[in-house]
């Protein structure tokens, strides 16, 4: 269902929305934390940016998603800093422990895994950002605990 | 010390991304409750102080505690510690000597020069009475009120001031170009989207100092006659974005924001504009199509944006550090800003020194100084006893620095001499254990994943290179293979539209050029000499040293190792996925890579 009320409020910080499209795309994600395509549709109805130049933003830049992500989002930063850390053995115990790939989130919608390139908390590395906290030189065996505190 | 009677008590606690991961907010917690409890509230001007990003990130949670004019260091701070070190050393009138900091501690800052994070990790970011207590928007006054523009440009130009996002182009011609360039509206950017893996000098200095970057920002935008600047700053930054907008806000509120800026009849407005994870919106004109709500593709850039850039107007763009260094220029002036570094890079540079290195953290350095007095001086060398093999620096643009270079002196020439780059300042240090070709792929992998995919050498040259790579790293390589990533990248450089896929190939030629030995080894001799590679990597257990402390088993995640306590061990090769797990926790290097 179309939630014109958030959006129209969203928009209202918004007076001019030209240049503040992807600002207004990050507040649409931060609430349904994806980006649902009516919503899209009405944004664009209301702002007169063409449906195709929203598609064109959210296909290209890696923050916005289509697709719902899961109540919490492990993000597994593979700077270079943590890639020479072992990021790869972190990464590989979220794939195992959850049973997904990077981008994919769990059936029951608990969890979706991603990744980054360098959230620039490289002096913890490997680092890996749960919802809004970041964790530093986290070992596989610390992956398995600190995903056990999310339910 | 003695007795802290009537002295003020202020506790300064690191609250850098670094310091709050560390847990710093607990700290703070835990020593505001203990001064509560001990009355030390209402007896003493008691307080605590959040302060940015000290650098020293591998012993966050660092704490200064200043009883009068008596200060010093706790490392390692925990929430416990916290409360024992209210009561020995506030209460009790004995500094803990054994959380204190150490000598790495006092190594770590000798051979630096911070200028530009001088006040990071001494001011609280979020408070503009602290900056301005430090003579912070002092230059920006002295600029408004004191000089002309060109003058002002002069003394930039004067300074030698090159610009520090990677390119290093003279800071003062930029600023003349787009003062000159025709048109009434004009924009001041800051591209604080750093993006570079490895880096956090910029994440770190708004952090720790806003209102340095501001103040830069007023002094350029007077300078070129611009009143309306841009920050372009990631999305993946977000306690760098909520101090910038409260530094705005505060800034607006005083009058060092809007119309009639300090009084003057000059106005200047600062809008955040957030990234949304790309890239390439690093590079100048992706950056300015990402401001204009389009997907951030660059474009050919024979105009330039001092001419054409925002929105089709003149644009000049600098990243974080060389708005940072701004006001110390104009305050301080050009000669004594031209003082410091080497004979054509002036100033300090910011390093994010991180990997296999013992002090990880954030270092200011005078341009020119050795190599090997960052990653060995400052940076305390390699951890565990192992060999030093390389520094990356510059990124995914930049090259691996071997062992035998160690005296070079860095600086934006003898980088580029090396076949590596400045960059924005990345320092990754590399020991035995990093193999030099898996390396050069993660760089080039790195770059199909963030390339905007408009041009061709780009997006199916390097698509190429990272199988041509895999193709080595996993054991089908030929000397063929070597003789076609060298051509591959001749034609990238020369024929890629942007920054991004002219410099993508870098990586992989450095290490060809230092580290072709390694290369050769996984193509002739079919091995990783890292170990790093899996179908090139064997592990196995010597009998000889091994004790049977069974750490090894223990720590294996797929159950392959096998053997008695006391015994010598055995790893069964068939269940081997070589994770490396072993080899990283055997105590007695009774594990051999093969």
């Amino acid at each position: 269902m179309l939630d014109v009320e958030t959006i129209d409020s969203i928009l209202a910080k918004f007076p001019q929305p030209k240049g503040n499209l992807i600002a207004i795309l990050h507040e649409v994600q931060n609430h349904y934390r994806y980006l649902p395509e009516e919503e899209l549709r009405y944004i664009s109805k209301r702002t007169g940016v063409p449906i195709t130049q929203i598609y064109s933003i959210v296909n290209f830049y890696n923050r916005f998603s289509l697709k719902p992500k899961g109540k919490h989002v492990i993000c597994v930063c593979l700077g270079t800093a943590c890639h020479v850390k072992g990021a790869e053995k972190v990464i590989n115990e979220v794939k195992m422990k959850l049973n997904i790939d990077v981008g994919e989130t769990t059936d029951d919608m608990k969890y979706t895994l991603e990744e980054v390139r360098c959230i620039g908390a490289c002096s913890l590395a490997p680092a890996v950002v749960v919802d809004d906290t970041t964790y530093g030189k986290v070992t596989p065996k610390e992956m398995a605990s600190i995903l056990a505190k999310y339910k | 010390m003695g007795s802290t009677n009537d002295k003020e008590i202020v506790i300064s606690v690191c609250t850098g991304t670094g310091g709050i991961a560390a847990g710093a907010f607990k700290v703070i917690d835990a020593f505001e409750e203990a001064l509560e409890e001990h009355g030390l509230k209402a007896k003493f001007k008691s307080r605590t102080h959040k302060v940015g990003c000290r650098g020293f990130c591998a012993k966050d949670v660092l704490v200064d505690v200043a009883v009068g004019e008596d200060v010093v260091t706790y490392e390692f701070v925990t929430p416990e510690k916290a409360k024992a070190i209210v009561e020995k050393h506030l209460v009790g009138g004995e500094p803990v000597k054994k959380w204190l900091v150490k000598d790495d501690y006092h190594a770590f800052h000798t051979k630096q020069q911070r200028v530009v994070l001088h006040n990071c990790g001494r001011i609280d970011p979020e408070s503009i009475d602290e900056y301005i207590a430090t003579g912070g928007y002092k230059a920006a006054r002295k600029a408004i009120f004191e000089m002309e523009p060109e003058e002002i440009i002069q003394e930039i130009k004067n300074s030698g001031l090159r610009g520090r996002g990677g390119g290093g182009f003279p800071t003062g011609i930029k600023w003349e170009s787009c003062r000159r360039a025709a048109g009434t509206i004009k924009y001041v950017l800051c591209n604080a989207d750093e993006g570079d893996p490895g880096a956090f000098m910029d994440r770190s200095i708004i952090e720790g100092n806003p209102h340095a970057v501001i103040e830069g920002m007023i002094i350029g935008a007077y300078a070129i006659g611009s009143h309306e600047g841009f920050v372009y700053i990631r999305a993946e930054y977000p306690l760098a974005v909520d101090r910038l907008r409260l530094a705005l806000d505060q800034a607006r509120e005083r009058n060092f924001l809007g119309k009639n800026i300090f009084g003057s009849d000059f106005d200047f407005d600062i809008e955040i504009k957030l990234g949304a994870g790309a890239f390439v919106c690093g590079e100048s004109t992706a950056l300015m199509t990402s401001i204009e709500d389009k997907p951030g593709l660059p474009r050919p850039k024979y105009v330039h944006t001092t001419d054409k850039g925002l929105w089709g107007r003149p644009s000049n763009l600098n990243n974080v550090e060389t708005w940072a260094n701004v006001p110390l220029i104009i305050d301080r002036g050009a000669d004594w800003y031209a003082s410091i570094g080497s004979e054509q890079s002036k100033g300090t540079k910011i390093f994010s020194l991180v990997g296999k290195i013992k002090n990880t953290g954030l270092v200011e350095v005078p341009m020119g100084i050795p190599l090997k007095e960052i990653i060995f001086d400052i940076g305390g060398g390699i951890p565990k006893k192992k060999k030093f093999k390389a520094v990356q620096t510059g990124g995914p643009s930049g090259g691996c620095i071997p062992a035998s270079l160690l005296d070079l002196p860095v600086d934006f020439e003898n980088l580029s001499k090396a076949g590596s780059i400045m960059g924005s300042g990345g320092m990754i240090v590399m020991d035995e254990d990093t193999c030099m070709v898996d390396v050069a792929k993660y760089f080039v992998q790195f770059c199909v994943d963030e390339g905007c995919g408009q041009c061709t050498p780009c997006r199916e040259g390097l698509y190429h290179m990272v199988k041509l790579l895999t193709d080595i790293t996993e054991g089908r390589g030929t000397e063929e293979h070597i003789k076609l990533l060298e051509e591959l990248s001749e034609v990238i450089i020369d024929t890629s539209l942007c920054g991004l896929g002219k410099t993508a190939p870098n990586p992989v030629l450095s290490t060809l050029r230092y580290f072709r030995d390694e290369y050769e080894a996984h193509i002739f001799d079919k091995k990783c000499p890292a170990g790093v590679c899996r179908e090139l990597t064997t592990f196995v257990i010597d009998e000889k040293k091994c004790t049977g402390c069974t750490m090894c088993a223990r720590n294996c995640p797929v159950g392959a190792i096998t053997g008695e306590k006391k015994e010598p061990h055995l790893i069964d090769q068939s269940k081997c996925i070589k994770c490396r797990m072993c080899y990283e926790h055997c105590k007695f290097g009774a594990v051999l890579k093969m």
